[in-house]
């Protein structure tokens, strides 16, 4: 590419093809904008000196100097199509070589802005599966261009996948319905999903819009004045009786959970009116929705892992909900896909067999961690708290006796740990991994091995002395992280999960057969 | 520590000892400037700017990099690409060669002058989407992009 590089020579750098060079003038076109502030600076600059003709030599400087590192980094970009991958090399400085082989290739976008539109130009993406979502842009290539290119993907990919798009569908016959929520149960779950926010709400509505209200909201003597007009001192209400009092109190306090509830209510039937969970050959259907009816559909394998939780109240009835974790480019509106809010634990597991995750069935060996990984979080808190206490002992002068109160911070977090620790456990078996946490909100998680992008073994300074380890599962979409192994536990853990990983790729997991 | 039966760890190329002192020693010579200036305002007495700066500098941008080296590490095989990394925070990471997404060969400025490279490869997991291997030969990096992807393409057929 350029004589001036050392070193040894990249396979491509003879080869490659540039970009096409009038991409140059929309790139630029397009971050003008991008410049106002740098153009601004340098009229304000050239504003304080005596000579007027300054100001159009100084924006023509800033324009020139854009277009000169446009320009070199249109030099320094180079991408190559190779027999097995797309190549693209660029940086000025900072080289950047990236190999992308076909088999990863998902999808080929070609998009059209006006400006690029006028020249006969288009920006070409190649998107894969990967996690950071930077993946491959060509800006600007000819048209023509950008069709060979996506055919050429095509045809490589020919033979080994099949297209991605998810069809649009029609109400087929053999679509089974897997769950379904009636009226009663949406309220159920109504019920469940109390919530004051709406004083929230209220209450930033106020602030936001308070120059709309003829008075201020916030002025409580106005209330007052308010109140005494319709006949109510606060003075009386001061002699009221203790009875009366506690009445007033316990009505507001009434009025306030009823409210809670009812807007839990209104919220959850405006979502999940009618909901229902069909299997289609071409995956999971969600329909849901009061007025705004949403439609979801996710293919069955892009299913990654199954979260199952439950709350302290709604557990003693039974009920879960169930979520999947899907590719990262399915979440755009929602993190996880919902597939049952308020389910039976054997409804759950009907849904998840469905997508290929089984219940646990006791061969999981579920494990608890071990106890010293919470004592070691806890010893972290000590040395602060003795410093914050010397601190105040010291410098604010404060007697020791109250100054041993916040010891009691000490027992509240080794409550929470303990917590903590009596409801964590993970687990595996030949098929999937197993991770339970969460003492007020029970969460378990399962995965397929199979599913697995990464592992990791990590040991901060303490873990390591006593050897302890934590396991990190990279999972498109989510992670899964068991604490509080033993080193050899977790070596032994990875090395199962290995051998079922490394049998499988991922192109074969992620696409629909 | 770690279990026998896994292959012996390939050390990075020596030369990414010097390439971090310097890249170190760049990065931190504002604070060094910033003592000087201190220094010079002769607010206390001599030196009590400047020396502890310059000690505490020449041991993080000469001794620390010698130490980050020695516990880095990589091994390639078995179908998986293995980097240990950190004394204090040690992270042992394996990533499938199944499981990659694209792989990226990166030369900043430093590197091109002592001819090494950083392997960086993407996978579709939340946590460790990227992998980074830095202070390969240039040319070692490449061959084992070559045989990743060589990877990729036969497990499917």
């Amino acid at each position: 590419m350029n004589q001036a590089i050392e070193g040894p020579i990249d396979v491509t750098e003879q080869e490659g093809e540039r970009l096409h060079i009038s991409g140059l003038f929309v790139a630029f076109i397009s971050g003008l904008p991008q410049l106002l502030f740098p153009l601004l600076a340098a009229v304000f600059g050239a504003r304080k000196s005596d000579n007027p003709a300054l100001i159009p030599i100084m924006i023509a400087v800033v324009l020139a100097l854009s277009l000169f590192f446009r320009w070199l980094t249109w030099l320094r970009f180079r991408y190559h199509v190779g027999d097995d991958d797309i190549r693209v090399e660029k940086g000025i400085l900072n080289r950047t070589a990236r190999s992308i082989p076909y088999e990863r290739i998902q999808d080929v976008s070609i998009q059209q802005k006006p400006l690029a539109r006028m020249l006969g130009l288009s920006e070409v993406k190649f998107e894969t599966g990967g996690g950071d979502g930077d993946d491959a842009k060509l800006s600007f290539v000819t048209l023509d261009e950008a069709n060979r290119l996506r055919a050429l993907v095509r045809s490589r990919k020919a033979g080994v996948a099949v297209a991605q798009d998810i069809p649009v569908m029609d109400e087929s016959e053999d679509a089974e319905t897997l769950f379904a929520m009636d009226g009663k149960r949406v309220f159920t779950l109504g019920l469940y999903s109390f919530s004051l926010v709406i004083f929230v709400v209220l209450g930033g509505f106020s602030q936001q819009f308070d120059f709309l209200l003829p008075f201020d909201f916030w002025d409580l003597k106005r209330w007052v004045g308010l109140a005494e007009d319709s006949g109510v001192r606060v003075s009386t209400l001061n002699g009221v009786s203790m009875a009366g009092q506690l009445t007033l109190a316990f009505g507001a306090f009434t009025s306030l959970i009823f409210i809670g509830f009812a807007s839990g209510v209104g919220r959850t039937f405006l979502r999940e009116h009618g909901f229902r969970l069909t299997q289609t050959p071409k995956g999971f259907r969600r329909r849901r929705g009061l007025f705004t009816l949403t439609d979801v559909v996710m293919p069955t394998h892009r299913v990654q892992a199954a979260v199952v939780q439950t709350g302290p109240i709604r557990k003693r009835s039974g009920w879960h909900s169930l979520k999947f974790v899907s590719l990262a480019q399915d979440s755009k509106e929602e993190s996880n896909y919902v597939a049952a809010p308020l389910a039976t634990l054997d409804e759950v597991w009907r849904i998840s067999q469905a997508a290929g995750i089984d219940a646990p069935d006791g061969d999981e060996a579920l494990r608890k961690g071990a106890v010293l990984h919470w004592m070691i979080q806890l010893a972290l808190f000590v040395p602060p708290l003795l410093i914050a206490m010397a601190a105040l002992l010291i410098f604010a002068d404060r007697p020791l006796a109250p100054l041993l109160f916040l010891l009691l911070l000490l027992v509240v977090a080794a409550c929470l740990f303990w917590c903590d620790w009596r409801k964590y456990r993970f687990g595996l078996d030949a098929q999937q991994l197993y991770l339970r946490r969460g003492w007020w909100q029970q969460k378990l998680m399962l995965t397929p091995q199979v599913k697995v992008q990464s592992i990791e073994i990590a040991q901060g300074p303490l873990a390591r002395r006593y050897g302890l380890a934590s396991l990190k599962f990279g999972i498109a979409g989510g992670t899964l992280e068991m604490v509080a192994l033993p080193l050899s536990t977790a070596l032994a853990i990875r090395k199962a999960v290995m051998e079922m990983v490394a049998a499988v790729d991922y192109s074969a997991i992620n696409q629909s057969r | 520590m770690i279990d026998d039966n896994l292959p012996e760890l390939t050390p990075l190329d020596p030369a990414f000892i010097t390439t971090s002192r310097i890249a170190t020693a760049l990065g931190l010579l504002p604070f060094v400037v910033g003592a000087g200036v201190l220094e010079f305002a002769q607010l206390l007495p001599p030196g009590s700017f400047l020396v502890p700066m310059l000690l505490v500098y020449a041991f993080v941008a000469y001794t620390v990099p010698a130490r980050k080296y020695r516990h880095w590490g990589y091994d390639m095989g078995m179908g998986r690409l293995r980097v240990v990394r950190g004394y204090m925070f040690y992270r042992d990471t394996f990533v499938p060669f199944g499981r990659i997404q694209h792989i990226d060969v990166d030369q900043g400025p430093i590197d091109r002058r002592y001819g090494l490279a950083t392997l960086t490869v993407h996978t579709a997991g939340n946590h460790n989407s990227t992998v980074t291997l830095p202070g390969l030969a240039h040319a070692d990096a490449l061959a084992m992009r070559e045989a990743i992807r060589a990877a990729i393409r036969q497990e499917l057929l």
